[in-house]
């Protein structure tokens, strides 16, 4: 299939340098080699904290995660909040399963904001996936893991972790444990060999005498034995509730109003705030006449923040016209002349420059190059997450204590956010996890100003206090995905193959542990080249792969034209023959009739891009009509994630992924100006609605088998490129930066 | 001066300021939640419920215009004794909530949307239902307009 070589493309970085997003794991890899011990799933000291703070009378707590009541009640804690993505569902499914549990007993909660419920099962995930050495990882004792997640306030929900970290390491074998103990405690009250006892619905069954022993029977005395470290999985020819859809814990209550959020969180006297924060960031509140909102009725105070005015009031519409009634100055922190296009131009200057900041790759790219390679630009915007539920974040400080409500991705690093601004003792303050309206990155913890902003507040006001962003405030005030600008280059020999690739970028920070190039060339460059704004940039679902996934797949779908050949040929001759790349990639070339006909004014277009350990390959048919705008007639999408816990909540998260990708392609950006965004809503920050979304989406799941990859986001990273490719095909016309909606129009 | 109107069947003398949106009343001074907000100008439709049986985003209506009419939000889609509406009820089998913060006024456009067309076509529910779901639920939601309708045909082959 392939004549190039077989090495391994993904080569060591170089050097690297620059703020790391997920400072956590630099933490975790100096840890490795600690101790190589056996391994249990929760330490002594932390089950005994959980113990106290979840179990009521006739409950019994097993492993810090799991409580099982004398009513047969199963309630499982989870430390990942379910944003949507079905995870806790899934999560909920494994540790049942290996528990032989009954499903309709089975209720799961948000895991308490406390360090003791720190995410042990994370910290071991990723530590295998940082160092590759997943044996030795699981070699080092739960104690020291459990230590180094509390000390990190590893709580977190991101990077398509919580089922095949959280689940496959703490969930199934707590699930498993417990059931051994139950039939312990079982094999002991009916005086009969532990072999003998089968599990089933909650109940320990021994056939012979045909007697049974409920869980709720059984949990005050199993509760007691020392749960076994090691326990043996089932096979998953066994399962019942994993690789099931089954429905989702979390829906009924999302279709009734019931679902509380934390925008929807209430108590008595309590009062509602709004904010605006300098709108060139990193300006600060030089001054602000107070008295016109204060002549609004129902307003009730304006407190000054450092860098934000906020306006205290009976309610949100007495809140948000008091502070659109004031007219506050703000210093601009030397920022004003920061815009889009000097970025850009700062981007150009950098690569131009080529001193890049990080490096990896392997082979000898310049000689590779040669005198007359292909080379192209790509620049794509700013994004905003548009979470549908803006901020909202309830606190109240009273008699020493400071309780704060609402969603974030991160409960534990909130609750540690709160303590730090509030200057209280760790005890002294709580916060309460609720649902959440959606995040997409927007909640993680580096970025979490308004837990800041609401603990100022409420420590100095005597009552409870909602403070609410507007719309407004949320698109002018986001943790965007990076502008990013990137120039590829290649040279590509007479029998059509790749000699040398290089991918220059220009971004605030390196996208290495995203950037997983699939091919197989004899060269290969990565260069990252930092260049920081004044806007705080974040994760952005699916992190820098959609950036990167956009500058590859457009890229090799260019190489592919100038060399002549078919863009799924050319992509098929730089793939590892019997790889799960090249499968996935044949499997969608087949499902979506690739080289068949397609209706006048169409075309096709074909990316193939991993990330967090999944690989998605995505066709798109799509016209442009007149005014230059795309429409998108259909998508067929192929996954391998190695297997799945929930296939329908799994394919939900591809759907609406691809949907999140092609809005973003198509409409998304934030623009700045004089360093302010010039961006104020949904009525100017344009999202894909349903009349523009693809009509067919034909997702196909392959299974290898492989280790589980994640799925909440490595939906969203090919449809940008597969769009822009398939407008090629269609128009002849390259798309290079994004939206496509910009150049549409002018 | 209090604004009379009716709220899920049941009469209410409102005392919010009359330039207060009806979705701050139906939140704040109502206590009824699953009405949301999104963007407060129209755009989102997250606020979305029935003003005398039309799909209203209750964000950008202030109250005094609802004097005298008849509003139904999310809360009072079920029957009296809590039966799910139809609506509701294929929004579950079709699994179609993630986050679920949009949806509340998704089937409110819905059902609206049901009420004035029986069994709507594709090209209807493309030009209805505008308003915005982030997580991208747009094929499940198509699918469960089409389910609850009868059109099962349609909604096995819609989406997915």
């Amino acid at each position: 299939m392939t004549d190039t070589p077989t090495a391994d493309s993904a080569a060591a970085p170089i050097k690297r340098k620059g703020v790391k997003r997920r400072a956590f794991l630099i933490g975790g890899v100096a840890i490795v080699g600690a101790g190589l011990f056996g391994i249990s799933i929760a330490d002594s000291n932390a089950a005994k904290d959980a113990k106290v703070r979840i179990a009521g009378k006739g409950e019994h707590v097993f492993a810090t995660w799991l409580k099982i009541g004398e009513d047969d009640s199963i309630t499982i804690y989870s430390p990942h909040t379910d944003i949507g993505q079905g995870s806790n569902t899934g999560l909920a499914q494994m540790l049942a399963e290996e528990l032989d549990a009954a499903w309709d007993q089975v209720r799961l909660v948000s895991a308490p904001a406390e360090p003791s419920f720190a995410n042990v099962g994370l910290g071991r995930g990723f530590l295998g996936e940082m160092t590759g050495q997943a044996a030795i990882v699981n070699g080092i004792p739960a104690s020291f893991l459990s230590f180094i997640a509390r000390q990190m306030n590893l709580q977190i929900t991101g990077g398509s972790t919580a089922l095949r970290f959280t689940g496959q390491q703490t969930f199934q074998k707590v699930g498993a444990a417990t059931r051994l103990a139950l039939i312990e405690t079982a094999a002991k009250r009916l005086n009969v060999p532990a072999a003998e006892l089968t599990t089933q619905d909650s109940r320990v069954i021994h056939a012979k005498s045909s007697r049974a022993l409920r869980y709720g029977e059984l949990a005050a005395e199993a509760a007691t034995l020392s749960l076994d470290n090691a326990p043996k999985l089932k096979d998953p020819a066994q399962y019942r509730l994993m690789r099931q859809s089954m429905q989702r814990l979390d829906i009924p209550a999302k279709v009734d109003g019931t679902a509380q959020y934390g925008m929807d969180f209430a108590v008595p006297d309590m009062r509602v705030a709004t904010i605006m924060a300098a709108p060139v960031r990193g300006g600060k509140l030089t001054s602000v006449d107070t008295a016109p909102a204060l002549a609004i009725k129902g307003v009730e105070k304006v407190i000054k923040l450092d860098d934000a005015v906020a306006v205290i009031a009976k309610g949100y519409w007495p809140a948000i016209s008091g502070l659109r009634a004031l007219s506050p100055s703000f210093s601009d922190g030397g920022n004003a002349g920061i815009s889009t296009a000097s970025i850009f131009t700062a981007h150009n200057a950098l690569i131009a420059k080529g001193k890049a900041d990080n490096e990896a790759g392997e082979g000898d790219v310049k000689a590779g190059l040669g005198a007359k390679p292909i080379e192209a630009k790509y620049q794509v915007p700013f994004l905003h997450h548009a979470m549908m539920e803006p901020f909202a974040l309830t606190a109240h400080f009273k008699d020493g204590k400071l309780n704060i409500w609402g969603g974030m991705q991160d409960p534990l690093a909130t609750k540690m956010a709160a303590v730090e601004v509030s200057g209280l003792d760790a005890d002294n303050v709580t916060f309460h996890p609720m649902i959440i309206g959606g995040s997409f990155g927007r909640r993680l913890p580096m970025y979490m100003e308004i837990v800041s902003q609401v603990t100022k507040l409420a420590m100095q006001l005597p009552y409870p206090v909602k403070l609410i962003w507007s719309r407004e405030e949320e698109v002018a005030q986001g943790a965007y995905r990076p502008q990013s600008s990137a120039v590829l280059t290649a040279s590509v020999t007479d029998k059509k193959r790749i000699a040398a690739y290089q991918n220059d970028y220009a971004q605030p920070e390196s996208a290495e542990d995203e950037t997983v190039f699939p091919y197989i060339l004899p060269a290969v460059s990565r260069r990252h080249f930092a260049h920081v704004s004044n806007q705080n940039t974040g994760a952005w679902r699916s992190v820098n792969s959609t950036q990167q996934g956009f500058y590859n797949e457009s890229f090799m779908d260019e190489l592919a034209h100038a060399a002549g050949e078919d863009p799924v040929v050319f992509r098929r001759n730089h793939l590892q023959a019997g790889s799960r790349h090249l499968r996935v990639l044949d499997e969608v070339a087949a499902r979506s009739g690739w080289g068949t006909p397609v209706p006048a004014g169409r075309g096709r277009g074909v990316a193939l891009v991993e990330s967090f350990k999944t690989i998605v390959a995505q066709v798109v048919e799509a016209s442009a009509g007149e005014d230059g705008m795309p429409k998108v007639h259909k998508v067929t999408t192929v996954v391998d994630a190695g297997s799945i816990v929930n296939p329908d909540a799994a394919m939900a998260q591809i759907e609406g992924g691809t949907i999140m990708g092609l809005s973003s392609a198509i409409g998304e950006a934030i623009t700045l100006d004089k360093g302010a965004v010039q961006q104020s809503n949904l009525s100017d920050y344009l999202l894909l609605k349903m009349a523009q979304s693809p009509l067919v989406q034909d997702i196909h799941f392959l299974n290898s088998g492989a280790d589980m990859g994640g799925i909440g986001e490595p939906g969203v990273p090919p449809a940008a490129p597969a769009l822009a490719n398939a407008l090629f095909a269609a128009t002849g016309k390259r798309v290079r930066n994004l939206p496509i909606m910009t150049q549409a129009k002018g | 001066m209090a604004i009379q109107t009716s709220i899920n069947g049941k009469a209410v003398a409102l005392s919010a300021e009359p330039d207060t949106p009806l979705l701050w009343v139906i939140r704040e001074e109502l206590g009824l939640t699953g009405t949301k907000f999104g963007c407060g100008v129209a755009a989102c439709g997250a606020c979305t419920v029935h003003v005398d049986g039309e799909p209203t985003r209750s964000c950008s209506v202030p109250v005094s215009d609802v004097a005298g009419k008849s509003i139904t939000t999310i809360e009072g889609l079920k029957s009296a004794d809590g039966t799910l509406h139809a609506v509701q009820k294929a929004w579950i089998s079709s699994q179609v909530p993630q986050c679920g913060y949009c949806q509340s006024g998704q089937i409110m456009a819905a059902v609206a949307l049901i009420e004035k067309t029986g069994r709507p076509s594709d090209a209807q529910i493309d030009e209805a239902m505008t308003n915005i779901c982030r997580c991208g639920t747009y094929p499940r939601i198509r699918k469960a307009i089409h389910a609850a309708t009868g059109q099962a045909a349609k909604a096995a082959e819609g989406a997915v």
